[in-house]
Parts: C-alpha cells; structure tokens; sequence
C-alpha cells in the first residue's frame, strides 16, 4: 500500500511540473507579461497627463485598467488549470475490537483489513480481537451545506 | 466628475485623433462580435473541454499506473504486466440484440457470465501469486481502469470531432455535460483506489447490513460467489444472504433468492432486500429510506429472476436502502453510512416484526459488493 501511494504522489508530483512548464513556457506567458507592462506605461501615462491636466488622461487610465484586468485574467486561468493535477488519497481508519473486554484500537487501515475480520487472541483478556468499523471521515468543514432541510 | 466627463467623451468621438481612433476600435469590436461571436464563444468551449480532457487523461493514466502497481505487488508476475493490461483497458462487451426482446435477459446474463469468466482468467494469468480475493479484487481494479479509458477516449472523440467539425451542435453538447462526466471520472478513481487496497466502499452497504447479522453463524456457499446463513431472528429464522467477502464481488443474488424460494417451496414469509441506493443532491448521506420492490442495481437480470420468482408464489418483497451520492458508493465507505448500516440492521428486525409471525420464514438480501466486508 505504502509502495502504491508513493509511486502516486511521486508521479502526481512530477505530472504537475510538467504541466506547470508546459503551461507556462508557451506564448501565453509572454503575451501576459507584454500586456501586463503596457498597462502599466499606460497607467503611468495617465498619472503624467493629469498632473499635465490634460483631458486624453481618462484614455490612458481605460487602457491601462482594461489591460490589467485582462492579464490578471489570464494568469489566473493558467494558474487554476495546474492546480487540480491530483488525485486524492482519502485517510481510511480502521477499528480494532475486542468482543469480551472493552478494549479498542483505532489506527490507519492496511492491505488485507476487512469488516469482521478476526485478528487472534486480545493482549488483556482471552477475547479474540476482530475488525470491527473500516471507514473514512469527512472533515466537518466540507459536508455539505445545512440550507433547506 | 472631471475624471467622469472624460470616461463619457470617449463614447462620443470628439475632435482630436484619439477619439475617432477609439471610435473606429469599438466598431470593429461590435462587427467582429456580430459575425464572430459564435465562433469565439466555442473556441472557449473547446478550451474548457481541452482542460478537462488533460485531467481525464491524467486520471486515465494514474489508474493504469495504480492498476500496474497493485498487480506487480500483489501477483508477483514474471514478466512486465503493462502490455496485458493495456489489452485488458481495450475489452469490448457487445450486448444481444434486443430486436426480439423475449429471452434477452438469458442472452445478457450469458454474456455478462462469459465476460467475467474471461476477465477472471485474465488477471490469474497477469498476477499468478493473487488469492481468491486478490484476484476479485485486481479484477474490480482493472475494470475501473477500463472504465476511465472509455470515458476518456469517448470525451478525446468528441473533443477532436467539434475541433474538425467546429459544429456547435457537437461542441456544446460535450460541454454540457461535462461536469456530470468530471464527477463520474472521479469516483471511479478514487474506487480504483480503493479496489487496490481492498477497503469497503460505499456501494457494500447492503452487503454490510447482511454480514452484520449472519455473523457468528454457519454459513454455507450457495450460487455464484453468495453466502447464505441461517439465522435466527425475532423468533423467526432469516435465511440471510449476502456476495461471498472479503474480494470485491457483486454475486448473483437473484440466483441466490430463486434458489432458497424454491427449496422452501415458496413458504417464505416476506423477502427483505438492502441496497445502497443513489441520493438526490441535498439528502443527507447515510439517510435509511423503506419501500417495496427489487432494491438492486446492475444490468437487471438479477432484479429480473427475483421479481419472476416472487411471483410465482406471490411473496411479498421490502426494500431498505441507505443513500448516498455516486461519489460515496464506490470511494472507500463514509462514517456516516457505516453508522447507517446499524440503522438499517435495526431497520430490517422491525420489519420481520411488524410483517411476518412468530416461526415464519424470510430472506434478507444483502445486496452490494462486498469487497473488505467479511461475514
Ligand atoms: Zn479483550
């Protein structure tokens, strides 16, 4: 199990580099950064202009506030796209009784774990100790939403 | 307000240059959007779905890696098993012809029994060391994997047809239903996973229900891959059926409930069955619902025998189902359905109770696949 998620993670990291270089060496990159510094000349001319007190000043400031939002734009969508190269693993625990006593071990599941499992003699009494629960817990902040039950 | 009185004069072209250059750009910009704007909105689309292709393909491609790795480990092949699965990702199933629909579940079902038959064949022949259960297990691996290759390969389709085609029509109906084919992509991946591992998914909540209540008593096998266990409950005795654990397998628990109605000559009470059912957006996961009919998914023969054979004698069938969404019932199962499991065991004695007498006799199928669930 410990082998299988390595080579996942390991693989999934490496997806994601090359992903990220592929996205970002393309023109994409350079079309953002030359709109990015036009936007900003632009800007820049507009705060001369008004100090200036000229009128074509409201140009400028159009230009270079619809340029910078253009490119903001841009770099956000390469950057969403890289973002989800992953697959998941879901934490699974699984639980560990004893039928006689009360005793109880709850730890990470194992290959070759299943419900109803007998695992041999319990260490404090002389119980046979079995698989009781194998299940994965949602984190409380991503269940679902509580409007309109 | 000067800077307001600026902003407006750019609509209206003035007497400078500036202005009438700005006014020439709009124009340009409204025909360009007028004649083109089909065009440009399903350039976007076809990006959007080029996006989701990437993942798809990733996914794809991490199964098959998750699916290699899992035989390597377990199977302990001598030779590389890469080039055999990527023949097993490549199966076709070619359904009967239903022109003449009488007989066809019989055709369906051999079908489906050949195939299974082949694919089990497949995987002791790429992992020689796998047990019983090992075997069950990378055989529901690997079907997962095939499945995120056909998604894969049918969206790729799509995707290059509306690229050469640029019909709208094709475009925006891959686009559509995307999202929908996102969220399937998904939980077949994380089932992958958990077939790989072997741990309980969502979908063996029925199963679960069965093995909790036949546990501590003699089982005894019984058609295609089921147990059956005698068992008393309520002062009646419950013939508790459930697919043989803990390797994933579905069983044929229609074969089964045919089987034990026939042997007790139709004198059973009421039949129970409880199955993982899909929930709506906005139920809770792990509500416990009751109802009549055949609680069971998969093609339909098994749904098919049960409801023949019932009919026969006229016995009465429950249904209890634990809900959850598609992306549960085949991820590693929720707390929330494995409390739920209890709730529909509880669920099941008070139905024997309210329905049937005192030394009646009644099945209670659990239906679902019981990988990671013992009995
Ligand atoms: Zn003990």
């Amino acid at each position: 199990m410990l082998l299988v998620s390595e080579t996942v993670s390991g693989l999934g990291n490496k997806m994601k580099r090359n992903a990220r270089a592929r996205k970002f060496s393309s023109i994409v990159l350079i079309v953002i950064v030359v709109v990015l510094a036009l936007s900003l000349t632009a800007l820049y001319q507009a705060y001369e202009l008004f100090l200036m007190n000229d009128p074509t000043m409201g140009y400028y400031l159009l230009i270079g506030f619809i340029g910078l939002i253009l490119s903001t734009y841009m770099l956000l969508q390469t950057r969403r796209r890289v973002q989800k190269f992953t697959l998941e693993t879901k934490p699974v625990t699984t639980t560990i009784i004893c039928p006689s006593c009360d005793f109880k071990e709850v730890r990470n599941f194992e290959r070759g774990d299943y419900i109803l499992k007998e695992l041999g003699p319990c260490t404090k009494c002389e119980g046979i100790m079995m698989i009781s629960a194998i299940y994965r817990e949602i984190p409380e902040k991503r269940k679902e939403e509580k409007v309109f039950t | 307000m000067q800077l307001n009185a600026l902003l407006f004069q750019g609509l209206i072209p003035g007497q400078d240059a500036l202005s009438w250059i700005f006014q020439i750009i709009f124009t340009l910009l409204f025909i360009v959007f007028v004649f083109y704007g089909q065009r440009i909105q399903m350039y976007i689309m076809v990006r959007e779905i080029e996006g989701s292709l990437l993942r798809l393909k990733f996914i794809r491609d991490e199964g098959r890696k998750i699916a290699i790795e899992t035989i390597k480990e377990i199977g302990k092949p001598k030779t590389d098993p890469a080039e055999r699965v990527d023949q097993f990702l490549e199966y076709v199933t070619i359904p009967p012809e239903s022109m003449d629909p009488a007989g066809v579940v019989w055709k369906l079902e051999h079908i489906l029994d050949v195939r299974e038959t082949r694919f089990k064949d497949e995987v002791k022949l790429i992992a020689p060391a796998a047990d019983e259960t090992n075997v069950n297990n990378l055989e529901n691996t690997l079907e997962a994997a095939a499945a995120l290759n056909i998604i894969y390969k049918v969206i790729r389709h799509f995707y290059i047809l509306g690229k050469k085609t640029l019909s709208l029509y094709i475009i925006m109906q891959i686009q559509m239903i995307l999202p929908l084919i996102m969220r399937e992509a998904e939980a077949y991946a994380s089932a992958l996973k958990a077939f790989s591992h072997g741990q309980p998914i969502g979908d063996g909540a029925g199963a679960l229900v069965a093995a909790k209540l036949m546990h501590r008593h003699r089982k005894k096998k019984i058609e295609k891959d089921c147990v059956v266990a005698k068992v008393p409950l309520e002062g009646r005795t419950a013939f508790v059926i459930k697919a043989e654990g803990p390797g994933g397998n579905v069983g044929k628990p229609g074969e089964a409930i045919k089987r034990i109605v026939e042997e007790n000559d139709g004198k059973i009470a009421t039949i129970i069955m409880i199955d993982a059912a899909l929930k709506l957006e906005g139920e809770k996961p792990g509500e416990v619902a009751e109802g009549v009919g055949a609680a069971i998914g998969g093609p339909g023969t098994e749904q098919y025998k049960i409801e023949e054979s019932i009919l026969k004698y006229k016995i009465p069938l429950n249904a209890i189902i634990i809900k959850e969404d598609i992306g549960d019932a085949v991820s590693p199962m929720r707390k929330e359905v494995f409390e739920a499991c209890e709730v529909a065991a509880d669920r099941v004695k008070r139905v024997i109770k309210e329905k049937t007498k005192e030394g009646d006799s009644v099945i209670v199928a659990g239906i679902g696949n019981s990988i990671g669930v013992g009995q």
